[in-house]
């Protein structure tokens, strides 16, 4: 490790400021809980960009849900990041305190199995989540077709990581070096969809897994090519990344899901940066089954996670950070989602 | 939420998308959804996200991830046990 971090060293020194955004919530708290922020040379500059699903969920989507558990009509299945996310009216923790049937699970398996054993209850979950994610709900899907859980439906928030990127860079101000680039997305996705950001944007890109040894090697290759001037798509994440990714994984989502133009926090509606049930499984679409529709996006007044998730502020530049929004009392996504990139600073980097 | 964990196949049963596993993370064993990696046979490693193994492992680095989560005190990311550790 020491030998790397010598080389990364080495390589930064004389390059000015390096700006390089990770794009994974999970890469975000590592970096922070590993100490390898604190290790890298000070001109290299980690920011967080869309990568927290939470965050990145427009609030129109938090309040359909809201409201949804809100209705009595449904008994709302979630993973337990989405729990805590305030919206018009209230967050669903506040609602299920108040005796409404919101169920977190660890998996869209459990809330399948808890259809099965209540089969008069409308069970809606919330998919969200990027392409790690997406597969196990189509499985579900496919699953509750097999099993005729005829009350079993998703809401589908789910969201693909490189239209996001390109939609980011669309923006003359974005002002990037490379991506480090998230392990478990690119797990499902292989190398391949990344390609134009080296081909098109000439940026530095590097797949890296979580641990400390992932995550310096990672930056110590994107600063290798910066400093080389040769920008690449590499992987040092090979245990577990194939460079065509997991393709049965792929032909799953693809069977259940289509892409469509979606609405992020903040950064409006992208296109093709998300995914709708195809015709065929309509019938579990729960946006068809309850006719919900999406309401305006907004962020909490004075909140600036709309910014913070586009790398355009850093969480101590929001006036609530630490003061009216902290983690016991958070006001916006970011602080509430543990992938948060606030609730990372404020966990780990106050003093900043 | 895409972190996935390591944990090695102790029993397979069912077929195609319902191919399911007992997959032990040290001590405990969960059950495990095998339909996106057909090929992970019985003392496999596999990497698992959210009740869905994703990807076979190879053994050694797998070990290496386990004991890094162990070390680093991320046992909150494991996924809960379907029985008590034997």
């Amino acid at each position: 490790m020491k030998a790397t971090l010598d080389a990364l060293q080495r390589d930064a020194e004389g390059l000015g400021e390096l700006r390089l955004m990770e794009v994974c919530g999970t890469h975000t708290v590592a970096l922070f809980r590993t100490g390898v922020r604190d290790l890298l040379p000070s001109n290299v500059r980690l920011i967080s960009g869309p990568g927290c699903p939470v965050c990145v969920t427009s609030q129109g989507y938090i309040d359909a849900a809201i409201e949804a558990a809100a209705s009595g009509e449904v008994t709302l299945c979630t993973y337990g990041d989405m729990l805590r996310v305030p919206g018009q009216r209230g967050s669903l923790e506040a609602l299920k305190a108040r005796g409404a049937r919101v169920v977190v699970c660890y998996s869209i398996r459990d809330a399948l199995k808890y259809a099965q054993a209540h089969p008069k209850e409308q069970v809606m979950f919330l998919a969200v989540g990027f392409e790690t994610t997406t597969p196990a709900s189509a499985l579900a899907v496919l699953e509750a077709a097999r099993l005729g859980l005829e009350r079993f439906t998703i809401l589908s928030g789910h969201k693909l990581v490189m239209p996001a990127i390109e939609a980011l860079l669309a923006d003359p101000q974005a002002d990037l070096h490379g991506f480090l680039l998230p392990g478990h997305v690119s797990v499902i996705l292989g190398a391949s969809p990344y390609r134009p950001l080296v081909d098109e944007h000439g940026l530095a890109c590097v797949i890296a897994g979580f641990e400390p040894q992932q995550l310096i090697d990672g930056v110590a290759r994107l600063v290798a090519q910066i400093k080389a001037g040769a920008p690449a798509l590499e992987n040092v994440y090979r245990a577990a990344v194939r460079p065509d990714g997991n393709p049965h994984a792929r032909a799953i989502t693809q069977q259940v899901f289509v892409a469509e133009d979606t609405e992020w926090r903040a950064m409006g509606v992208i296109p093709n940066s998300g995914l709708a049930l195809r015709d065929e499984y309509a019938h579990f679409d729960a946006f068809k089954r309850f006719s919900l529709s999406l309401g305006a996006d907004y962020d909490p007044p004075g909140c600036l996670c709309g910014q913070v998730i586009q790398g355009r502020v850093q969480p101590p530049q929001c006036p609530h950070f630490g003061k009216g929004c902290t983690l016991t009392q958070p006001i916006g996504p970011c602080m509430v989602s543990s992938e948060g990139t606030c609730a990372a600073w404020f966990k780990y980097a106050r003093r900043a | 939420m895409c972190l996935a964990v390591p944990g090695q196949v102790k029993e397979v049963y069912g077929e195609g998308l319902e191919r399911l596993a007992k997959v032990d993370f040290q001590g405990s064993r969960v059950e495990v959804s095998l339909a996106m990696v057909p090929d992970a046979q019985l003392d496999a490693w596999v990497l698992v996200h959210a009740g869905y193994a994703i990807e076979v492992l190879d053994e050694r680095e797998a070990r290496e991830t386990w004991d890094y989560l162990k070390t680093a005190g991320l046992y909150d990311e494991i996924p809960p046990a379907l029985e008590p550790k034997p």
